[in-house]
């Protein structure tokens, strides 16, 4: 592996900017309130990161992400809510067999629907939610019999040993939750143009709002307490864990934009008819970055409902799901390092500085002043704060020209210019 | 190649037997489910079905806005609830503060006492009207029009910014403060209890068990929209302005060839639909006497999906997506329980954009220049 100047820059400022953070919460200079909103900027980070591949980078106007946010943190919460309160894995068996028997169940229907070439778009919608509808009853049922030795299992090992694990593994299951809940919805959804997916992605965002308002009655568990708030998650997000998340998106992103899927993914939202005309799929595209940017908004809310220890509706009403769009659009639409500086900076000065300096009775002025500056922005600089700027080692790298070394493949070149030379 | 007659597994999936089928299932079990509920109660249902014509209508005046303002310069315009909600306000105002709605008592001492309510609802009505027109049009001159060539994104997160700020500025404590405010009335209430004929239903008196009730604001609210309604028509249909703005809904660059001050054109939608938004906000809050600083978000946001539902951009497609909007909320939140009738909007919304995606009245669309 090549490492150049930028690669080891970038690494060294942000493992040293982790690390600084790490040392001055071990060492208690930084106070819990700040701990607690760096921890919730980088939760914002990835929540924006993923819009930002969703809309920044593929050209797809999506609300929706809050609402994915929303079932990523009450996923998570009810696993780790059932372990340590409730004492059985309960939550992390069914989860985990209903998830991954509803992926196997969704690759086996993409090949038959492969299969089935010429079936109309609906037809396929029904019989996705007729293969996921089965899968799900199915891994229930065997989730539900292996409560039992998951919990013996994990009862041996040391119990703080054992929350970390569940709690790891219930914020990748919420991930993975929202990620299959995108797909599902992306299949008929992603077909519309962008004023229809945007407001259809809103009225999702509403939807999930308005279940889990009723989320003891209607949905039958009683543990959400539906609009009274979910209380008694263990608060298990420490910086380390949001860091590390964090770090793992970026790198993905940076990883997939630099490969021939991110070229892809660009291409759609340049053009999509050139995009077809390039032999690009446009659908998959569209549904790799939709589901991609739902799982990170589910990890992301997998980490944020064990920051607090307390889970509310109201923190997932869908006028809270524009915080993520204004990020991505402050931090300017297709820039990565745009996003991140920006969801902190929301979180830092929204949240903390204006709190502490306006004196009280003022604070409703917080809402007044930002939409104020947001206007102002949109005036005169509408690509957004960093538009157009990237830490070098995210900024993409088109691919090198080709260059022939060897003899043969000179003379490969020749023979290729000759034979075009008269077009 | 291979020439064999297709099986009939074949057959049935490509002839999108499996989507119909499965959209015929949704449906029959809708239907099942409301009929159901019909036959156990008719009269309980024809008063779900009567408040939902009332709700209806109120939505049906503020997805107007919602759609003409689509049509002319895409965008959806999220200040448009809290104008709305800026109306409803104005006529508290007005009506508590002011009591501009006895005027012509005052002023013409002679009037026969309902000629004088009439005036003065109507006048409440205009003055809201006026007011909510005036705010679009300062809306649309300070923030929307410096980004009309904007990308559309850009003019997205400035609406959304306005709709904060309205809402926001109206939270303030000496503005409209973040409570909610109880709205008095520019007339009494009357109401009428529909039982073997029409009787009138005196004041603290129970109406007879199965009967159906409805009251003077239901009316009001009909023929109010329906004169609106009409008015708006006929400005689109017949006058110059209206010629103008669909012109221009059509193609911009070539209406301005055509010498049709587009600017202007557009200032003049957005306050049309605002003046349309200000009725609905008196009316909404005559019949739901309760204003608050965000009481514009959903009902917007309902109306929006109406305009979405009847087609973005046709005038009959908002009114009768509106009152579908109506029905299906009142009857969800009768039947189901009342939070859930947001949910059956927005998942009504996302089934008809499956099936056809522009709409019940939309043309389909064209490809844009």
């Amino acid at each position: 592996m090549r490492i150049d100047r930028h690669t080891l820059g970038f690494w060294v400022v942000l493992l040293g900017l982790i690390i600084l953070v790490q040392v001055l919460v071990s060492l208690g200079i930084l106070s819990p309130f700040w701990e607690t909103l760096l921890k919730i900027g980088a939760v914002m980070a990835i929540v924006s990161l993923g819009l930002n591949l969703i809309y920044g980078f593929n050209g797809q106007f999506s609300l929706g992400q809050w609402g994915f946010y929303a079932i990523g943190a009450y996923a998570a919460a009810d696993v780790t809510y059932r372990w340590t309160q409730m004492n059985n894995a309960s939550g992390l068996t069914v989860l985990f067999a209903a998830v991954a028997l509803v992926g196997v169940a969704f690759f086996l229907t993409a090949k038959l629907v492969a299969r089935l070439r010429g079936i109309d778009p609906l037809s396929a919608f029904a019989l996705y939610i007729v293969a996921t509808l089965i899968a799900a009853v199915i891994g229930v049922q065997i989730g539900i019999a292996l409560i039992a030795p998951v919990t013996q299992l994990l009862a041996t090992l040391p119990p703080g040993l054992a929350l970390q694990i569940v709690y790891l593994i219930a914020v990748l299951l919420g991930g993975c939750l929202a990620a299959e809940v995108s797909y599902l919805f992306g299949l008929p959804v992603l077909t519309l143009g962008s004023d229809y997916f945007g407001i259809a992605t809103l009225g999702f965002t509403i939807i999930v709002k308005v279940l889990l308002d009723n989320s003891d009655t209607l949905l039958g568990f009683e543990e959400m307490k539906g609009a009274r708030g979910m209380v008694g998650i263990p608060k298990t997000t420490s910086w380390f864990w949001v860091a590390l998340f964090l770090v793992i998106v970026i790198v993905l992103l940076r990883n997939l934009l630099h490969s021939s899927h991110g070229r892809a993914i660009v291409s759609v939202r340049e053009d999509e008819i050139a995009a077809k005309a390039m032999g690009i799929d446009v659908g998959q595209q569209k549904t790799l970055a939709f589901v991609l940017g739902s799982l990170f908004a589910g990890l992301a809310g997998g980490l944020y409902a064990h920051i607090n220890g307390f889970l509310h509706p109201n923190t997932f009403n869908f006028i809270r799901s524009f915080d993520p769009m204004i990020i991505v659009v402050f931090g300017g639409l297709g820039s990565v390092s745009g996003t991140i500086i920006a969801a902190f900076t929301w979180a830092l000065v929204l949240e903390g500085f204006l709190r502490i300096l306006l004196p009280t009775g003022f604070e409703t002025w917080r809402f007044v002043v930002y939409p104020l500056f947001l206007l102002v922005m949109m005036l005169l600089r509408p690509q957004g704060l960093f538009g157009g700027f990237e830490f070098p080692y995210l900024r993409p790298v088109l691919p090198r020209p080709y260059v022939p070394e060897t003899e043969e493949q000179v003379a490969l070149v020749h023979a290729v210019e000759e034979a075009t030379e008269g077009d | 190649m291979n020439a064999q007659p297709p099986t009939l597994l074949e057959r049935i999936l490509k002839g999108k037997w499996i989507g119909k089928g499965f959209l015929l299932l949704v449906g029959l079990v809708v239907v099942w489910w409301v009929g159901g509920k019909a036959l156990q109660s008719p009269s309980l249902f024809l008063q779900q079905i009567i408040n939902g014509i009332q709700l209806g209508f109120v939505y049906a005046l503020i997805a107007l806005g919602y759609t003409m303002v689509y049509g002319i310069v895409r965008l959806i315009n999220f200040a448009h609830g809290d104008v709305f909600m800026f109306g409803a306000f104005v006529s508290y105002f007005s009506v508590g503060l002011f009591q501009l709605h006895l005027w012509p008592v005052r002023v013409f001492p002679g009037l026969s006492p309902t000629a004088a309510i009439i005036l003065g609802t109507v006048s409440v009505i205009l003055l809201s009207m006026v007011s909510c027109a005036i705010l679009a049009i300062t809306i649309e001159r300070i923030a929307y029009k410096p980004l009309r060539d904007a990308p559309r994104i850009s003019a997205l997160i400035t609406a959304i910014g306005v709709s904060f700020f309205l809402e926001y500025f109206g939270a303030l404590p000496f503005v409209f403060t973040p409570n909610f405010i109880t709205y008095k009335r520019p007339f009494e209430i009357v109401t009428w209890y529909v039982k073997d004929g029409i009787h009138r239903l005196e004041i603290g008196t129970e109406a007879p068990p199965g009967s159906v009730i409805f009251s003077n604001v239901l009316i009001i609210i009909i023929i109010v929209s329906l004169i609106l309604l009409v008015g708006l028509n006929y400005i689109v249909r017949r006058t110059k302005i209206g010629k103008a703005m669909r012109a221009t809904a059509y193609d911009k660059p070539t209406s301005r060839l055509m010498g049709i001050n587009v600017d202007g054109v557009i200032s003049t939608t957005f306050a049309i639909g605002a003046s349309l938004a200000g009725a609905a906000g008196v009316l909404y809050a005559t019949a739901y006497p309760q204003v608050v600083f965000w009481m514009g978000i959903i009902p917007g946001l309902k109306a929006f999906v109406a305009a979405v539902l009847g087609g973005i951009g046709s005038i009959p497609g908002a009114f009768v997506g509106a009152l579908i909007m109506g029905q299906a909320e009142v009857i969800s939140a009768g039947y189901i329980s009342t939070p859930m009738r947001d949910a059956v909007a927005f998942t009504i919304l996302i089934l008809v954009l499956l099936i056809r995606p522009t709409g019940i009245f939309g043309e389909p669309e064209r490809e844009k220049a």
